[in-house]
C-alpha cells in the first residue's frame, strides 16, 4: 500500500479502508424492508422471548413513529428509514467455539484479528454480525467467579429477573426518538454481570460488523457492575462500503453500583456510508466510576454522547473523547454528565480534527440539579483543522441550579502552525509525515488512556485517516 | 568528502532584501562562526539554507556535495544531511521526544534505501543512551513531550541531541548558545566537537566569543548588510569582543543593515 506508485490511489481515503470487503449474503432469515408491527413480532417470536417484552417493543415502537426527529445537530433526513432491513439472521448464532461459526464469517473476524486478540489479550469476546452475535465467549475462570458475558438475548432467556431490573432503566424507550428505535428492534449485544467485589482485569470486546447493504443494526447492550466490582468493556465496529447507506443505532446502559468501576471503550470505524445514532448512558450510584472513552473515526454522521447520570454521593464521571472527520464525514459527538447528587465530579475531555472538509462537532451538557452542594466539574475541548475547508463547532451547555459548584471550561481550536510543519520538516519528516506526528500527539492524552493493544490500533487508524491528507 | 558552497545568495523576506550576496565554503570538518550585528541576516541565512517556505531565494545557488538543492524541499534537504539547530524550537504537544527522533531517523533510512524497515526499538533506544550520555542528559528525558515546557538550556540540549542522532553531514547552530549555562555550553561544545571530528561541517551563528573559546573554530566571518565581509580566524573574533562592530560600520559606510535578524 505504501508503493510510491499507489500514491495516486491512495489519494481517494474510501480507498484506504481496510475493512471494505463484504461477504456473500448467507443470511437465514430476511425480512422485507421497512418497519412494521409483523416485522417486530417476528424478531420478538425468534428470540423466545416473554410477553412483557414483546410488549416493551410495541410501546416503543408507538414511541417511535409518533416522535419528531431531533431539532438539532446533524442533518440524518438522507436516511431513509423506509429502505433499511431491520433484522437479518445470520445463519448460526450464538456459538461458543470460533469452530462453529460459520466459515464465511470466522473468516471475517479472522480478518478483523479478533480470535487472535482474545487468545493474547481479552477476557472474553462478543461478535455480532449483521443482527444477531455469532460469537460469545468469556475465560472461565471469570465465569467460575459469576461474571456474566452473554449475548443480550442469552442474559434475558438466563438470567430474567436481573434482566428486567435493569433494562430500559438506564435508557428508556422514550429518551430519544432513536432509543425507541432500539427498544423496539433491539437484536444482539452483551448482557455483563460483574458481582460484587469481583475485579475483571483484561478488558471484555464486543465487536460488531454489519456485512449486508441497507441494513440497520440494533444492538442493545446491558452491563451490570456490581458493588465494589471492576470490569472494562470494549467495542470496535467495521462494515463493507456500500454505496447505500446502512444504520447502526445501539443503546448500551450500564449501572455502576457503589464503589464499582467501569470503563467503555469504543473504537468507532464504520466504513462512510454507514449513520451512526447512538445512546450510551450509565448511571452511577455512590462513590461509582464511570469512564467512556470514545473515538469516533468512521461513519458517514455519527451523533453520540455518552452520560453519566450521577446519582449516588461521590460519584464520579469521565469522558474521553476523539472525533476525526474526514472528507463527507459529520461527527457530532460530546457527553453529558448530570449530577443529581452532592460531592459528585466529572471531567470531559474531548478531541476533534476535521480535514478535507469534514465537519465535527463538541456537544456537551453539564448539569446540576436543584440545590446539589459540591459539585466539581471541568470541561475540555479542543479542535484541530487540517486545512481551511474543515469545519469544527463547539456547543457546550452548562445548566448549574445550584451555589456550591465548581465548573471549569476550556476550549481551543487550532490550526498546524507553519512553524511546527517546517520543524518536523527539517528534521526529515514529509508534511504527511510531520502532519500526521502533529495530529497523533494532539489525541496523545486519550491514546495513553487505552490498553497498549489498542492505543497501536488507534494510531494506526488515525495513520490510515491522513493517508492523502496533504495535497 | 562533505561541503556545502553558497554562492551569491540573495534571499527576500517579503518584499525585503536581507541576504546580498553572500558566499561561503564550508567543508566536512571544519567549523566556521558567524558572527555580526543584530539584524544582519543570520538566521535569514539558517532558514533559507534549510528551506523555510517564507523565504525566497532571487538568485543564487546552495550546492550540497556538488548538487544544487535549490529544488528540494525541506524534508528532502534534510534527509540529505542538512541540519538546523533552531534558535527558537517549536513545542510538538503530545510527541515524545524519543518518538519523535524515532520517526525522523527511519524517515531518513528510507530516503536512502527505501526498503529500510526503521531502526528497532532495542537498538534505537541503545543509539538515544548513548547520544544522551554524550550530552550528559537524563534517560527521562527521552519521554517528554517534546520541547513543551522545556527550558531554554533544555530546548538547546534536545536540538544538538537530535543533530548528534541524526549525525547530519552539515550543520547549522542558531544560537545555540543563549540559554546555556557556561557547563551546559561545555557539554555541548564537546559534543559538536564529537561530530565535527567525524567529518560533519558546521556553521556556527553566534553573537558571543564564549561559544568560540570552547568550540575554537577555525574560520571566522562577519557578516554585515546581508553578506560576509570579514573572514579570518579567532583573532578576528578577539577583536569584537575587544572593540564591537563599530569599526566595521565604519569600514563598509556604504552597507546598510536590514533590521531583520
Amino acid at each position: 500500500m505504501t508503493d510510491q506508485n499507489n500514491q495516486s490511489f491512495l489519494n481517494d481515503f474510501g480507498d484506504n479502508y481496510q475493512y471494505g470487503f463484504s461477504d456473500p449474503d448467507i443470511a437465514s432469515f430476511r425480512p422485507q424492508k421497512g418497519l412494521t408491527r409483523s416485522i417486530i413480532q417476528q424478531i420478538s417470536a425468534f428470540k423466545e422471548e416473554p410477553q412483557w417484552m414483546l410488549d416493551l417493543r410495541m410501546r416503543a415502537y408507538e414511541h417511535f413513529i409518533k416522535r419528531p426527529n431531533h431539532s438539532w445537530g446533524p442533518d440524518v433526513s438522507g436516511l431513509d428509514l423506509d429502505n433499511i432491513y431491520y433484522y437479518v439472521r445470520p445463519p448460526e448464532i450464538g456459538q461458543k467455539s470460533w469452530d462453529d461459526v460459520p466459515e464465511t464469517i470466522k473468516n471475517t473476524f479472522d480478518k478483523l484479528g479478533i480470535p487472535e486478540a482474545e487468545q493474547k489479550f481479552l477476557a472474553g469476546v462478543g461478535a455480532q454480525y449483521d443482527s444477531e452475535m455469532v460469537y460469545h465467549s468469556i475465560q472461565e475462570n471469570l465465569e467460575k467467579l459469576g461474571v456474566i458475558f452473554l449475548s443480550i438475548e442469552d442474559g434475558l432467556k438466563q438470567h430474567p429477573e436481573l434482566f428486567k431490573e435493569h433494562f430500559g432503566t438506564v435508557v428508556p424507550y422514550r429518551d430519544n426518538k432513536y432509543s425507541a428505535l432500539n427498544t423496539a428492534v433491539w437484536s444482539g449485544g452483551s448482557f455483563v454481570y460483574v458481582p460484587k467485589g469481583v475485579k475483571v482485569d483484561l478488558p471484555l470486546q464486543a465487536y460488531f460488523r454489519l456485512n449486508n447493504p441497507n441494513l440497520g443494526q440494533f444492538e442493545r447492550t446491558l452491563i451490570i457492575a456490581d458493588e465494589g466490582s471492576q470490569v472494562h468493556y470494549v467495542e470496535g465496529c467495521t462494515a463493507p462500503i456500500y454505496s447505500e447507506d446502512s444504520f447502526h443505532s445501539g443503546v448500551i446502559e450500564i449501572v455502576v453500583k457503589k464503589n464499582a468501576r467501569v470503563r467503555y471503550s469504543t473504537i468507532q470505524n464504520w466504513s462512510t456510508n454507514v449513520y451512526n445514532l447512538v445512546t450510551q448512558r450509565a448511571s452511577v450510584f455512590e462513590n461509582g466510576t464511570m469512564e467512556w472513552v470514545d473515538a469516533n473515526l468512521g461513519s458517514k454522521v455519527t451523533m453520540k454522547y455518552p452520560s453519566c447520570y450521577l446519582r449516588g454521593e461521590g460519584a464520579h464521571g469521565e469522558m474521553l473523547s476523539v472525533a476525526f472527520a474526514g472528507p463527507g464525514q459529520v461527527q457530532d459527538a460530546g457527553s453529558k454528565m448530570i449530577h443529581f447528587a452532592p460531592n459528585t465530579s466529572s471531567k470531559i475531555i474531548s478531541k476533534s480534527i476535521s480535514r478535507g472538509n469534514g465537519r465535527s462537532s463538541y456537544r456537551g451538557l453539564v448539569r446540576v440539579v436543584n440545590g446539589v452542594e459540591k459539585v466539581n466539574s471541568s470541561v475540555v475541548c479542543d479542535a484541530l483543522l487540517l486545512d481551511p475547508e474543515s469545519i469544527s463547532d463547539t456547543y457546550p451547555t452548562i445548566d448549574v441550579r445550584s451555589s456550591d459548584v465548581n465548573i471549569g471550561h476550556e476550549a481551543s481550536v487550532s490550526r498546524i502552525a507553519e512553524d511546527q510543519l517546517f520543524y518536523l520538516n527539517s528534521r526529515g519528516l514529509s508534511d504527511e509525515e510531520a502532519t500526521t506526528m502533529i495530529v497523533s500527539g494532539f489525541i496523545e492524552p486519550l491514546v495513553k488512556e487505552l490498553p497498549m493493544e489498542y492505543a497501536v490500533e488507534m494510531n494506526r487508524l488515525i495513520q490510515l485517516q491522513m493517508v492523502g491528507s496533504v495535497g | 568528502m562533505t561541503k556545502i558552497e553558497i554562492k551569491d545568495l540573495h534571499v527576500n523576506v517579503g518584499e525585503k532584501e536581507i541576504l546580498k550576496g553572500f558566499n561561503l565554503t564550508v567543508n566536512g570538518g571544519e567549523i566556521h562562526a558567524l558572527m555580526g550585528p543584530n539584524g544582519t541576516g543570520k538566521s535569514t541565512l539558517a532558514y533559507a539554507i534549510m528551506g523555510h517556505p517564507r523565504y525566497t531565494v532571487l538568485s543564487g545557488d546552495i550546492l550540497l556535495n556538488g548538487e544544487s538543492i535549490m529544488n528540494m524541499g525541506v524534508d528532502e534537504r534534510a534527509r540529505r544531511g542538512l541540519f538546523l539547530a533552531f534558535q527558537y524550537p517549536v513545542a510538538i504537544p503530545g510527541v515524545t521526544l524519543a518518538n519523535f527522533l524515532r520517526v525522523a531517523l527511519n524517515a531518513k533510512a528510507k530516503a536512502i534505501n527505501s526498503e529500510d524497515k526503521g531502526i528497532s526499538l532495542v537498538n534505537f533506544r541503545r543509539l538515544l543512551r548513548s547520544k544522551m550520555d554524550l550530552l550528559k542528559m537524563d534517560y527521562a528525558f527521552g519521554g517528554r513531550y517534546l520541547n513543551e515546557g522545556f527550558s531554554g538550556g533544555e530546548k538547546k540540549r534536545a536540538e544538538i541531541l537530535q543533530m548528534a542522532m541524526l549525525e547530519p553531514q552539515i550543520a547549522i547552530l542558531d544560537e545555540t548558545d543563549s540559554g546555556l549555562d557556561i557547563d551546559a555550553l561545555r557539554i555541548v561544545a564537546d559534543g559538536v566537537h564529537a561530530l565535527a571530528s567525524d567529518k560533519m561541517g558546521v556553521i556556527l551563528i553566534t553573537h558571543y566569543q564564549r561559544m568560540l573559546d570552547y568550540m575554537k573554530p577555525e574560520f571566522v566571518h562577519i557578516m554585515y548588510g546581508g553578506r560576509i565581509v570579514e573572514s579570518g580566524g579567532n583573532d578576528l573574533a578577539l577583536k569584537l569582543e575587544a572593540q564591537g562592530y563599530d569599526w566595521i560600520r565604519e569600514k563598509y559606510p556604504d552597507t546598510r543593515n536590514n533590521g531583520i535578524d
